[in-house]
């Protein structure tokens, strides 16, 4: 029993850890994902959690923010569609980079992939909250300052992604770019070929739905 | 057996009359009149105009007209041109008949029109007249004495080969002469007093957007040739306000140009320069219908064929593709659009113009050979007052109107704003914030806020500060605390950070 609570805590211990160093890696970039990777100083379940805050940020800012910054008509609002995209995009972000940085050299496996891209999102909701609470002090006269802060935290974004597919890789920043760029072509095509696996699954479908309407028709 | 059968058809027949479905083409309202709302939905509404009478040639005894072109009203008296017939026939506000001109007197002799398509008559009476198929502009006095003819501009530049067809004339208060001519996409040729031709006004500004530049650069010559030319678009009709703006409208766009282009403006004002100058605040600039239900043989845009601007800057614009009428204020909000097409009273077929006589509205139907005459409802009536006491600056005055309004129709957007203007003015930003937001107004809105936040700060400016001071001061005082307490706690600290 005490034992059990011990490694429990100990597990919680490391969580705790592995999440606090996101702090450390979006402003020691470089530093920070190699022994993110090289050290284990990163987790799974950190990044889990860094994820699931990103699309919880959204969320937030789309039902908190004040009025005239974000204000949605609420009839068509599909809160599930929205929040969608982009969870499936990380998704087939981490896969298509790992397909192609496989064939390139890349050093990292999926989970490095995952556990880098992850933590690359730390400054999208260390910005993003705070900002929900501007809005309730900022009139939309002053939505300048609102939106350097919200493209800030894009832009940091993007430079942590490039960093991470440097370090994890063991890029040159040329190779990283490269790589980042066919990874988003790539992202188009298996987006294209998920479209056209359930357009023919629904059609073949259709077909043996037909064959049996038809077989029962022709025996009674 | 024979009973038993009448029974099964009354069956069939009641059963079919539950069981067809009503067919609704599109998501339109079904009302008269509607607004539309900030997210471009139809909200059906109370009428603001009501047809009242209509007026055929038959009425007044002098035989159907005949491919009628326009209307015109100057004090209490109803111009109607009728083309086909070759005559202008005047008749009063409730269509009783005054007089018909079918001649004018030139040199002394009596001469007659060929489908004269337009008339203008100034403060002092006299008329001008154009006889688009005798290609010339008469200028008559009250007495019907042509005093001068406009023709064809002897400079070869001017028009060149085409005729010079004048399809429509205003006159503005220093006598200038404004005309739309057939074929002629260089704007309206203006004229001044003594009849010369002085320019062309009011010209489509023909812009190329990057995209199309880049494009142009890419293709060969002959393909360059046959792109379509980019060429200004005709006006469709002109109408003068009471302060010599013009106001002008085209219909000749295709609807990728008004989905992508916001230069296509199916209305304008146009200043003495030329320059468009309306106003377009609304949730949408002016282009009539936002919603094109495809129903009844009728897609696409509205095709503004007149407009007509009122004393208090509101103007009505006629759409002849679904024979409606828009409304819109002096800011480019949209009052109410009503009409449709049909045969009943207040529908059109081919609604060709439109008129205003003091707040009575006026529409010429072309094909059913018709003039109908609505006037204002009460409810029509309370926004002419809201939007007048508003202009002058009253807005408390004016929010009483606007609230007379609302209890008519509480779907009307313009009131909630009116009242939250007035709440604004007199310094109740937080209901005034409440209305604004209600409507979407995110820039009154924003005014508002800006002024109950500097109210809030200035109230609560010792608590602001008290707190500003503790977020400074309580860390530094439990840090002091922690660290003579318990020494190597703040060390694991840092060791666990750095880890």
């Amino acid at each position: 029993m005490n034992a059990k609570t011990e490694i429990y805590k100990e597990k919680l211990r490391h969580l705790g850890k592995t999440l606090r160093y996101s702090l450390y890696v979006i402003f020691h970039p470089f530093d920070g994902f190699w022994d993110l990777i090289h050290e284990k100083r990163g987790s799974i379940g950190a990044a889990t959690i860094i994820f699931i805050m990103m699309l919880l940020t959204q969320v937030w800012t789309w039902t908190y923010s004040a009025f005239p910054f974000y204000f949605p008509q609420w009839e068509y609002f599909n809160l599930f569609m929205r929040v969608l995209p982009s969870a499936v995009l990380f998704f087939i972000w981490c896969i298509a980079n790992w397909s192609l940085t496989t064939l390139m050299d890349g050093k990292g496996r999926l989970s490095h992939i995952y556990m880098a891209s992850a933590y690359a999102l730390t400054p999208f909701i260390l910005i993003r909250i705070p900002l929900i609470f501007l809005t309730y002090i900022l009139s939309y006269d002053e939505y300048t300052y609102y939106a350097v802060f919200a493209n800030l935290s894009i832009v940091w974004c993007v430079i942590l992604f490039i960093a991470a597919m440097m370090m994890i890789h063991d890029y040159t920043i040329g190779k990283a770019l490269f790589s980042s760029f066919l990874t988003i072509v790539a992202m188009m095509i298996i987006i294209f070929l998920i479209i056209m696996f359930f357009s023919l699954i629904t059609q073949s479908f259709g077909y043996f739905v037909a064959l049996y309407k038809e077989a029962t028709f022709r025996l009674y | 057996m024979i009973r038993k059968a009448k029974k099964l058809i009354i069956y069939i027949i009641l059963l079919s009359m539950v069981l067809i479905p009503k067919d609704r083409v599109s998501a339109e309202s079904e009302s008269y009149t509607y607004t539309y709302e900030y997210f471009d939905f139809q909200l059906e509404s109370p009428d603001a105009y009501t047809p009242q009478a209509l007026l055929l040639g038959t009425d007044l005894g002098i035989g159907d007209f005949n491919n009628p072109k326009s209307l015109f009203v100057r004090d209490e008296y109803l111009y109607i041109v009728d083309s086909g017939n070759n005559r202008i026939v005047v008749v009063d506000r409730y269509f009783e008949l005054i007089r018909v001109i079918d001649k004018v007197i030139m040199d002394g002799e009596e001469v007659t029109f060929l489908n004269p398509s337009d008339v203008y008559v100034t403060a002092n009476g006299d008329m001008y007249i154009c006889d688009a198929d005798n290609n010339r502009v008469l200028h008559t006095d009250a007495d019907l004495n042509v005093i001068k003819t406009y023709v064809k501009p002897d400079d070869p530049t001017v028009l060149g080969e085409t005729n010079f067809i004048p399809l429509k004339c205003v006159v503005d208060k220093a006598g200038r002469l404004f005309v739309l001519a057939g074929n002629v996409n260089q704007g309206f040729m203006e004229f001044d007093k003594e009849g010369n031709f002085t320019n062309f006004t009011g010209a489509n500004p023909v812009k190329a957007t990057l995209w199309q530049a880049l494009q142009k650069r890419l293709m060969t010559k002959e393909q360059r040739a046959r792109m379509i030319l980019f060429v200004p678009t005709e006006y469709s009709n002109l109408a003068i306000d009471k302060d010599d703006f013009l106001y002008a409208t085209t219909n000749t766009f295709t609807t990728d140009q008004l989905a992508t282009m916001k230069t296509v403006n199916p209305v304008r004002k146009l200043n003495s320069i030329g320059e468009d100058i309306l106003v377009r605040n609304g949730y949408e600039p002016p282009i009539g219908d936002l919603q094109w239900g495809a129903g009844g043989d009728m897609t696409g845009p509205s095709r503004f064929e007149d407009v007509t601007a009122m004393d208090n800057d509101t103007y009505f614009c006629l759409d002849r593709n679904r024979g409606r009428i828009f409304g819109y204020d002096f800011q480019g909000n949209m009052l109410y659009a009503f009409g449709g097409a049909g045969n009943k009273l207040g529908y059109f077929q081919y609604p060709i113009s439109i008129e205003h006589m003091g707040t009575d509205l006026f529409v010429l139907d072309n094909r059913a050979v018709s003039v109908t005459r609505f006037t204002l409802t009460e409810f029509g009536k309370y926004i002419n007052e809201g939007l007048a006491l508003y202009k002058e600056g009253l807005y408390e005055e004016s929010a009483e109107y606007w609230k007379k309004a609302l209890r008519l129709n509480g779907n009307y957007d313009l009131a909630y704003i009116g009242i939250g203007r007035a709440l604004l003015r007199k310094g109740e930003y937080q209901e005034a914030m409440k209305y604004f937001k209600s409507k979407r107004d995110y820039n009154n809105y924003s005014k508002a806020f800006a002024e109950y936040r500097k109210e809030w700060v200035e109230e609560n400016i010792q608590y602001l500060l008290i707190g500003a001071a503790a977020l400074v001061i309580v860390p530094l005082v439990i840090s002091k605390i922690l660290k003579r307490f318990k020494g190597g706690a703040a060390n694991y600290e840092r060791k666990d950070r750095d880890l």
